[in-house]
């Protein structure tokens, strides 16, 4: 999905990378070519003129802090890039400082998601981090009269010719001016992987003291002096609302109750919104529960789920609809096939449900406006909210903090817009605050899908064709428009995040997939970026079906698979993200079916089951296989998890623990979506809006989890979300194996499971 | 109005009996390590102590808790050093970190119940405490580092409840 390059924002383009001093100590950054000539460094660091997606200075006393552009929302990220950079660097590391910086437009695109951030960071943090080395060794050898050749640098210090002289030192007497231009970048050296020191080897993450003790600053934590608290009362439908009138006597009895706010909106963000006004959280709450508000609303009021899967039905029917990601001939392989399968798979709608509700704090000073709030794309809602206030996007700015869990839905920044609007009205600082079931009921929740795929055999059993429909709300279409990308097949716009993982890495012959916007989920409710994005309901799609045609054609699930893998032609991979392409897939499947023991003799109503998955994005694969072994209760249709198995190859694994971590929290995020979570869209709004009756996973029901990376040099790539996919259809695959019944919708209940029993589906 | 230790210290607070302790532990008393999940007891974020025992300070009137001690993860320990805090850190259990508090909070009750929890017992304490994360494997392997170390070096449970409660 090369589409996708441009909005990354992250190719290196005519940009160069300086040293200069600044303060007492240097900074190192990027800068656009354009604004640096070699000798005009010192005035380019000193007007402050970066461009750069991160940067990072030593100071005086040779602390190391670098600059994170992305969100903390438990990834640990600043410890991941601050190694990479810190390993080249050769910096000592416990001199490393992380500091997650506000929104400017001098760090360019800022969103943190797609399970991105090291992959598209690493190589330019690697440059970065040598250049430093490099300059540090340069200035080590004027000032230690030793040549360079004859020096070393490590943990901060350059020695060398029996002298030496440390980081901080070099900073203090140094008299630092460099800057590379972006081929010289290119070109520098960087480390072979047998030398790095920091890279690949595990560290406590720099996040985590904080996280202990009640120190760690959410935004939900945030204050100042002089602010009120609000709380937003809800239009029954998220686009098409209008307040009609407001009743505020009996928010009045709240002690601590100031008043109310009809929102007025330019952005279009909150159409129909109130903020009640209060002296506490508490009392916002209570008032905006007691205000009773009329709306003039849409038709969207009546729209439930059962329509909107109707009409995605109705979508897929129109052979031509939609946009043709990949399209090959497939009506000449449907035509001369001795044999075909098709199914379809429906998914529910499900929810973030990241534990700290969303709120936001605004408020102007010094003439710009201050939005206080945790945020995975500053860059999407910031002109969102220059809009809202009628201002400038340079009188915006987002202040960073923690976020209680991101899970896609702070990609979409709508909740800052309220705040934004209630302290432009109120001429004064607001925090607000949303309630659970209000935070819930305009949730960007993941849209229910419906998808169709269709194989088809000839006479020898060869797999010559396949395709793969699907239709649900899109969330690029509704909220950032401009990174739709264009299909190859047909040119029609698409939405990338709501197919990938459909265009697979398995050899089929002729090869089609469509995307299909469902108008209708789009127009109902806001669908949104939830983790694991198109591979989280496509996969589960593509790897029930892959299953399903494996027994259709009588083959082991394993072989099957593994014979599609040949790394042919598409799928051969290349430089420097896929090398090995298929082949690699085939090996992580390989590996966690031998760890499981595929193929093994089990006990009654219990199977294994096998999935894979490439990720994210075919330019960015990550390689991950699992397999479940279930135990089906015949008698409740419960199905118990016993064990996962779960094997990835993300090329160059930067911080082992972490990336264990991402990788326990992924596979169990598949299992809660699998088998807990779940919601429908009933009459404009979810139904379930807290946890009385939304069930994610708790603690109890976590099984044995077997992790394994595959040993690799190379390319980083993603990791937050790929083990997320492959979880359900490993154990709808398991479900077939233990008992014989295939489940095509997600969530898998046990009402589900018994229907089918009793019909031998 | 109410009176009541936080952290070993009194204090008098103006919210009206009827609000959660939360709301006045965070707004007005400003602490902020209690987190609000849910609202409704169910996800654990705003678990604090009352005379050493855990409880879900979001469904709890401040009127209830009057004169009483209330223990909050800020008052834990002095320094963030608790053996659970440092097992947190040990197995580097947090991931988004938001329910953490409220997790250790809980986990401290389970360890004065089963100071050596079987994998049964802490499934059925740490039940309330919901990890949005999944870091249960960790969090897990956290309470029984922590066990461990408390076993072998014993420490004062942590805000004992001091004779009888006393109501204004």
């Amino acid at each position: 999905m090369n589409e996708l390059s441009g909005p990354r924002g992250l190719r290196l383009s005519r940009r160069s990378f300086l040293i200069g001093a600044a303060g007492t100590g240097f900074v190192m950054a990027f800068a656009r070519a354009s604004l640096v000539l070699p000798e005009q460094t010192a005035e380019v660091v000193a007007s402050r003129g970066f461009d750069p997606n991160l940067w990072f200075h030593i100071d005086a006393e040779g602390i190391v802090t670098v600059h994170v552009i992305r969100a903390e929302m438990g990834q640990h990220v600043g410890t991941a890039l601050a190694r990479i950079l810190a390993d080249e660097l050769e910096a000592d590391w416990s001199q490393v400082r992380v500091e997650h910086v506000d929104s400017d437009p001098k760090w360019g695109l800022m969103v943190t998601g797609g399970s991105w951030s090291v992959w598209q960071s690493f190589p330019l943090l690697s440059q970065a981090g040598a250049a430093g080395r490099t300059a540090m060794l340069e200035e080590a050898s004027r000032l230690l009269g030793v040549p360079v050749t004859a020096l070393q640098a490590r943990n901060s210090v350059v020695s060398g010719g029996g002298r030496s002289i440390t980081y901080a030192q070099i900073v203090q007497r140094g008299d630092l001016s460099r800057s590379w231009s972006e081929e010289q970048l290119k070109a520098m050296p960087v480390k072979a992987p047998a030398d790095r020191r920091l890279v690949g080897v595990d560290t406590h993450a720099l996040d985590i003291p904080g996280k202990t003790d009640g120190k760690g600053i959410y935004g939900i934590d945030a204050h100042v002096e002089g602010m009120v608290h609000g709380a937003p009362v809800l239009p029954p439908t998220r686009n098409g609302s209008r307040v009609s009138s407001v009743d505020e006597s009996l928010a009045r009895q709240v002690a601590g109750y100031q008043g109310h706010v009809v929102l007025e909106d330019p952005s279009g963000t909150v159409p129909g919104w109130v903020v009640a006004v209060a002296t506490s959280t508490w009392a916002a709450m209570q008032a905006a529960a007691r205000l009773k508000v009329a709306w003039q609303s849409d038709d969207t009021a009546q729209v439930s789920e059962a329509d909107v899967i109707k009409h995605a039905s109705e979508l897929i029917a129109d052979a031509k609809a939609g946009a043709w990601v990949v399209d090959g001939a497939v009506e000449d392989a449907f035509a001369k096939a001795a044999k075909q399968v098709a199914a379809e798979y429906t998914t529910a709608s499900v929810l973030h449900f990241q534990l700290e509700p969303l709120n936001a704090l605004a408020l102007q000073k010094d003439g710009r406006w201050e939005i206080h709030t945790g945020n995975q794309w500053q860059s999407l809602i910031l002109p969102t909210l220059a809009k809202a206030l009628g201002v400038g996007e340079d009188k915006v700015v987002l202040r960073t903090y923690l976020l209680g869990g991101g899970f896609g839905r702070r990609l979409n920044g709508d909740y800052a817009v309220p705040a934004a609007l209630a302290a432009k009205a109120l001429g004064k600082p607001v925090k607000l605050t949303f309630a659970r079931p209000d935070d819930v009921r305009f949730d960007s929740f993941r849209s229910p899908s419906l998808q169709k795929l269709s194989m088809a055999f000839d006479g020898q059993g060869k797999v010559i064709g396949m395709q793969h429909d699907a239709c649900a709300g899109w969330p690029t279409q509704v909220m950032a428009g401009a990174l739709l990308g264009k299909a190859k097949g047909n040119g029609a716009p698409y939405d990338p995040f709501a197919i990938s993982g459909a265009d697979h890495w398995y050899t089929v012959g002729a090869h089609r997939v469509r995307a299909i916007s469902n108008d209708l989920a789009n127009r109902a409710f806001r669908p949104g970026w939830l983790r694991s994005v198109g591979p989280g309901w496509t996969n589960w799609a593509l790897e029930s079906f892959m299953d399903e045609a494996a027994h259709v054609r009588g083959v082991d699930p394993l072989q099957f698979r593994l014979s599609l893998l040949d790394a042919s032609g598409d799928n051969a991979g290349s430089a420097p993200n896929a090398v090995g392409g298929a082949l690699r897939q085939a090996a992580v499947l390989r590996r966690a079916a031998e760890l499981a023991g595929w193929g093994g003799t089990l006990a009654a109503d219990t199977g294994l089951g096998i999935a894979t998955s490439f990720g994210q994005e075919r330019d960015m694969p990550t390689w991950v296989a699992c397999v479940a072994r279930v135990k089906v209760e015949r008698t409740t249709g419960i199905v118990r998890v016993e064990a996962l198995t779960v094997v990835t190859d993300c090329g160059t694994v930067v911080h082992p623990d972490g990336a264990r971590a991402q990788t326990e929290g992924a596979a169990l995020w598949g299992l809660s979506m699998a088998l807990h979570e779940g919601t429908t869209f009933e009459n404009g709004q979810v139904r379930d809006t807290n946890l009385n009756s939304y069930t994610p996973l708790r603690m109890a029901d976590v099984p044995p989890i077997q992790i394994e990376f595959i040993p690799s040099t190379e390319a980083a790539v993603g990791l937050g979300e790929p083990a997320t996919t492959v979880v359900a259809p490993a154990i709808a695959n398991a479900i077939f194996a233990a008992v014989g019944v295939r489940l095509r919708h997600l969530p898998m209940r046990p009402e589900a499971v018994l229907a089918a029993l009793k019909t031998g589906a | 109005m109410s009176q009541f230790q936080l952290n070993g210290q009194p204090v008098n607070v103006h919210a009206e009996d009827d609000t959660p302790l939360l709301w006045v532990i965070r707004d007005e008393l400003r602490l902020t390590g209690t987190k609000f999940g849910c609202g409704i007891g169910m996800c654990g974020a705003c678990t604090v102590h009352l005379n050493g025992r855990a409880i879900r300070s979001c469904i709890t009137p401040v009127g209830a808790v009057a004169g009483q001690q209330v223990t909050t993860i800020e008052g834990l320990s002095p320094d963030g050093q608790h053996p659970l805090q440092q097992a947190w850190i040990a197995a580097q259990a947090p991931q988004c970190g938001y329910c953490q508090p409220g997790q250790i909070m809980q986990a401290a009750t389970l360890l004065l119940d089963f100071p050596n929890p079987s994998d049964a017992e802490i499934e059925a304490v740490m039940a309330g405490s919901l990890c949005r994360c999944m870091a249960y494997v960790r969090i897990r392997q956290a309470i029984k580092l922590a066990a461990t170390a408390m076993q072998a070096t014993p420490v004062e449970a942590a805000a004992p409840s001091q004779g009888a409660a006393h109501h204004e």
